[in-house]
């Protein structure tokens, strides 16, 4: 089948999906938008996050044909991303930060949590700490034991606010 | 132009914590791990797996799948070019099952098709005819007349001996216990995956997730019967690894599939299979006696051990090595008694992970020390220090500690570091069983709990340990820029920061580019045993330093003076002048040099004494755990995690927290959660639903305390970091739920059911 859509701004058509193919399928091997990880495909991980209308979904858990019509943001769409750019200033605040604490290890699970978090500080500029282990508590990850990940929150929370 | 000045050091250098290299591009979503890579001609592979624990294959059939539209080819054992053996430390692991199976999930035949899904359903359509065989699947049986038999020599893997001092030591105090600890799984995020590209002239280039490149490519090569130069292998993109990927998963398979369609072939494993698709921690079944003075001195210990190999060696023989030379943990022992063994069964094949052995260990010799001090009235902390290493004494396989072994300090600081506040008021965040609101605080008690171990850095046991880096060193656009080429996998760690750090101090240039892995340089070893920092580390720096050797030479021929050395960018003579910047030599040209460094060498031990100098060092860390638990749904959270580790040197402090912290968050997932449940050979979790690794409700925060005394020994004085805090967090974790339970809790993780005792 054919599907249209929104992503990260632009208008797409993908022909060739498959009805089962989940929409992170389509993203990544459809249209090369390999930001959204795939570590479990079965909504347990967080590593697929991505916006779909503006709220924050596993996209394993959506199927592609789901996303007709509708507006998708990936990892690629916050910032950072235009390929010629070597610019630190062009990264979104939630993306700054969390270079700049160290929540980065291997990375699989940094574009499900920077979609995450960036949907969290959007929603509430001043989160507490149980807040944030809250918001966080869909997305693993298996490298940092999340110190340096709350701190990059945090960080990045008041970024935004100053 | 000559001046005095002397130049700023370059920033960036060792000791500071330079921003990775690769964080913007994985922030970004840029950064091509294994599942990623793409290819216009490629096709999927899939595999399909063993149902049995041990069976024999009386027939496949692969008519059907060969049928399905899209599929390009279905391969058997019976299609392998070369031989059909693979393994760590010994070859007995088929690429393609032949005959036999000896676990659940062991690849049987291997399908490629244009999607997927079209892969997946071809591949349900072989018929495979299995003739089931009795499996052992309890590694306690082994050894027995009557075991069934996994390979035709027998079911022991390895077994070890150590005997130090008196032979039947004798105590005024004996306490012993028996203790059991489940199958962890690494659970890295990234899959199994990657891509593979014939090359149109018989050979292939692998892009694959991995922690050891050379050793993946002798393997392959063997099973496709090619020559090194024909398989060349590309690190991707590395989601974790945490020793799951020292092991071949999907390498020789997409090799395969991608030699005989001439296509590029990608291959990326679900999380399902990624639970069959690689080795795990080995269970362990460990019986422990100490015999001590009142005064709470150790006399002696004994320990039998047990490890679970699984079907394939992997790495068990090595396993079996650390569990046995440093299975009594960091405590001066005069009479000793170790018995390891490893052994074959029909479970899954278990291999390496974080803290090899140490981990398992760690559980009953700490659990027994805290039996030991309540035995005789005495205080947790005080008799871990009483009879704690020091520098120059003797381990029980008689080597000297010969650098920093700050056991008594250790535990003393994390003793001292601040406990968190009682529970002012009631956040069901913060309780036991959290948001699902069990608890209100009624039921709820506080332990605290304390453990103390060591690990060995690096390959040991007279392993030809080495890395082998290549630096280049010109000038681009006029300015000095190195890089750095070596094959040590990045797998998330930060070796590349490190890489670039001991550049910058060696050689006093701002620019360092990491040049891709692969195998057109010599082999860095493998990134396991923590051993990278030191040892390609050591490899780095000395291929910085021959770069340097070459550049003062050219500088003397040059300037005609002699005495001169580089100060950052600038070359300095005897007496401080600056008489040449860096730039000025290089104009004619790079100097490149390649060394392969090995540390000081490491001997077998005596098989019946179990005596010899087996490692090359020792890394010491302590975890105090805090924890509160419901007593009547025994559930458990952990309110605090805190550790002291010595370090050596941190060449990046942020990195080396960071390390900490997430190996402190994998020993407790051990203590309270992971565990891959096996019954009857047969994996009954393999999912993230089923097995659970901590999310951020789980952790606590934590305070992490770095020592850093130089090892006299290694580059910079570092000493490994990786694993120790993934050995000392899981034991600190159980003493503190024995704390607050009062029950004796030998089996981790800890159950519920266990902890109430329904
Ligand atoms: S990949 Fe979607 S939740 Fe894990
Ligand atoms: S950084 Fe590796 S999983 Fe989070």
């Amino acid at each position: 089948m054919r599907i249209a859509l929104t992503v990260n701004g632009a208008r797409r058509e993908v022909d060739d999906v498959w009805e089962g193919e989940s929409l992170l399928y389509a993203l990544r091997e459809r249209m090369g938008l390999a930001g959204a990880k795939n570590a479990c495909e079965q909504g347990e991980c967080g590593s697929c996050t991505v916006y779909l209308d503006g709220l924050p979904v596993c996209s394993c858990l959506v199927a592609a044909g789901q996303a007709q019509d509708r507006e998708v943001t990936t990892v690629e769409g916050l910032g950072g991303s235009s390929e010629d750019s070597g610019d630190e200033a062009e990264l979104d605040p939630v993306q700054q930060a969390f270079v700049r604490c160290g929540a980065v290890q291997c990375g699989f699970c940094t574009p499900g949590l920077v979609v995450t978090t960036h949907d969290l500080i959007r929603r509430n500029p001043e989160p507490s700490d149980p807040e944030i282990r809250e918001a966080l508590a869909g997305n693993l990850c298996r490298c940092t034991g999340y110190e340096k990940i709350l701190d990059a929150v945090r960080s990045a929370a008041a970024e935004v606010r100053s | 132009m000559t001046t005095t000045e002397t130049s700023t050091r370059t920033s960036g250098g060792i000791g500071e914590s330079p921003l990775r290299p690769d964080g913007r591009l994985k922030v970004t979503g840029r950064f091509a791990y294994s599942s990623d890579l793409w290819h216009e001609d490629m096709v999927w592979g899939v595999t399909l797996r063993s149902p049995h624990p041990h069976a024999r294959i009386v027939a496949i059939d692969t008519t059907a799948a060969l049928a399905v539209p899209g599929v390009d080819a279905v391969l058997t054992a019976a299609d392998v070019p070369g031989r059909n053996a693979t393994g760590l430390e010994h070859q007995d692991t088929p690429a393609l099952a032949d005959e036999v199976v000896r676990y659940e999930g062991e690849p049987v035949a291997l399908v490629a098709a244009d999607h997927p899904e079209t892969a997946r359903r071809a591949a349900a359509r072989i018929v495979v005819t299995y003739e089931e065989l009795p499996a052992l699947t309890d590694p306690r049986r082994a050894l027995d007349e009557d075991a069934p038999q996994v390979h035709a020599q027998g079911n022991l893997v390895r077994e070890m001996h150590i005997r130090r001092g008196d032979p039947e030591p004798t105590a005024p105090v004996v306490v012993s216990l028996e203790f059991e600890v489940g199958m962890q799984d690494q659970a890295f995020l990234g899959p199994e995956s990657g891509l593979a590209i014939p090359d149109g002239e018989g050979g292939l280039d692998l892009h694959v997730a991995t922690q050891w490149l050379h050793v993946d490519q002798q393997q392959i090569q063997g099973v496709l019967g090619l020559g090194p130069e024909q398989v060349r292998l590309h690190l991707a993109g590395v989601g974790g690894a945490f020793g799951g990927r020292e092991d071949l998963s999907m390498h020789v398979h997409a090799s395969l599939l991608a030699l005989h369609t001439g296509r590029p072939v990608k291959m990326s494993y679900s999380r399902e299979e990624s639970f069959f698709g690689h080795v795990h921690r080995h269970p362990a079944w460990l019986r422990y006696e100490f015999g001590a003075d009142h005064d709470g001195r150790l006399r002696y210990a004994s320990a039998d051990i047990l490890f679970d190999g699984g079907a394939y060696a992997s790495s068990t023989g090595a396993v079996v090595g650390n569990g046995g030379t440093l299975g009594l943990g960091p405590y001066a022992i005069p009479n000793v008694r170790v018995d390891a063994r490893g052994v074959y069964t029909n479970n899954p094949p278990c291999g390496a992970m974080r803290g090899f052995g140490c981990v398992q260990a760690a559980f009953a010799h700490e659990a027994l020390m805290d039996e030991l001090a309540d035995r005789l009235g005495m205080d947790r902390v005080a008799i871990r220090a009483l009879n704690g290493m020091r520098e120059g004494d003797r381990n029980i396989t008689g080597q000297v500690i010969d650098s920093a072994a700050p056991v008594a300090e250790l535990i003393g600081i994390v003793r001292d570091l601040p406990l968190p506040a009682p529970r002012a008021e009631v956040d069901l965040r913060e309780l036991p069983g959290g948001v699902s609101n069990t608890t209100h605080g009624e039921g709820v008690v506080r332990g605290v709990g304390y453990a103390v171990t060591y690990k060995n850095v690096g390959f040991s046991e007279g392993f030809d340990d080495y890395s082998t880096a290549r630096v280049r060193l010109e000038l681009t656009g006029g300015e000095p820029v190195a890089t750095v080429h070596t094959a040590a996998a990045e797998v998330g760690q930060g070796l590349i920061t490190v890489e670039q750090q001991i550049c910058r101090t060696e050689l006093g240039v701002e620019r360092v580019v990491v040049h891709p892995k692969d195998t057109t340089v010599g082999s860095g070893g493998s990134t396991s045993a923590s051993r990278q920092t030191y040892v390609t580390g050591g490899a780095v720096k000395a291929a910085c330093e021959a770069v340097r050797t070459t550049v003062l030479a050219r500088a003397t021929e040059l300037l005609g003076r002699t005495g001169l050395h580089l100060d950052g960018d600038k070359v300095v003579s005897a007496t401080g002048e600056v008489v040449a910047g860096l730039a000025e030599v290089l104009a004619d040209g790079g100097v490149e040099e390649t060394v392969e460094w090995r540390h000081r060498p490491t001997h077998p031990i005596d098989p019946e004494t179990g005596q010899g100098d087996a490692h090359v060092q020792y890394a010491f860390s302590a975890h105090r755990a805090v924890v509160d638990v419901d007593v009547e749904l025994g559930l458990v959270k952990v309110v605090a995690l805190d550790t002291a580790q010595d370090v050596g040197k941190a060449i990046n402090p942020d990195a080396v927290v960071g390390q900490i912290h997430g190996g402190s968050a994998q020993g407790m997932g051990l203590a309270l959660m992971e565990e891959i449940v096996v019954t009857d050979g047969h994996v009954r979790n393999p999912s993230f639903t089923d097995y659970l690794i901590p999310t951020i409700l789980d952790m606590p925060p934590m305070q992490v305390e770095v020592l850093e005394y130089a090892d006299p020994h290694a580059p910079y004085g570092v000493r490994g970091v990786g694993e120790p805090p993934t050995i000392s967090s899981g034991p600190a974790v159980a003493a503190a739920v024995r704390a607050a339970t009062g029950k004796a809790l030998r089996r981790v993780p800890l159950r519920p059911e266990a902890i109430t005792g329904v």
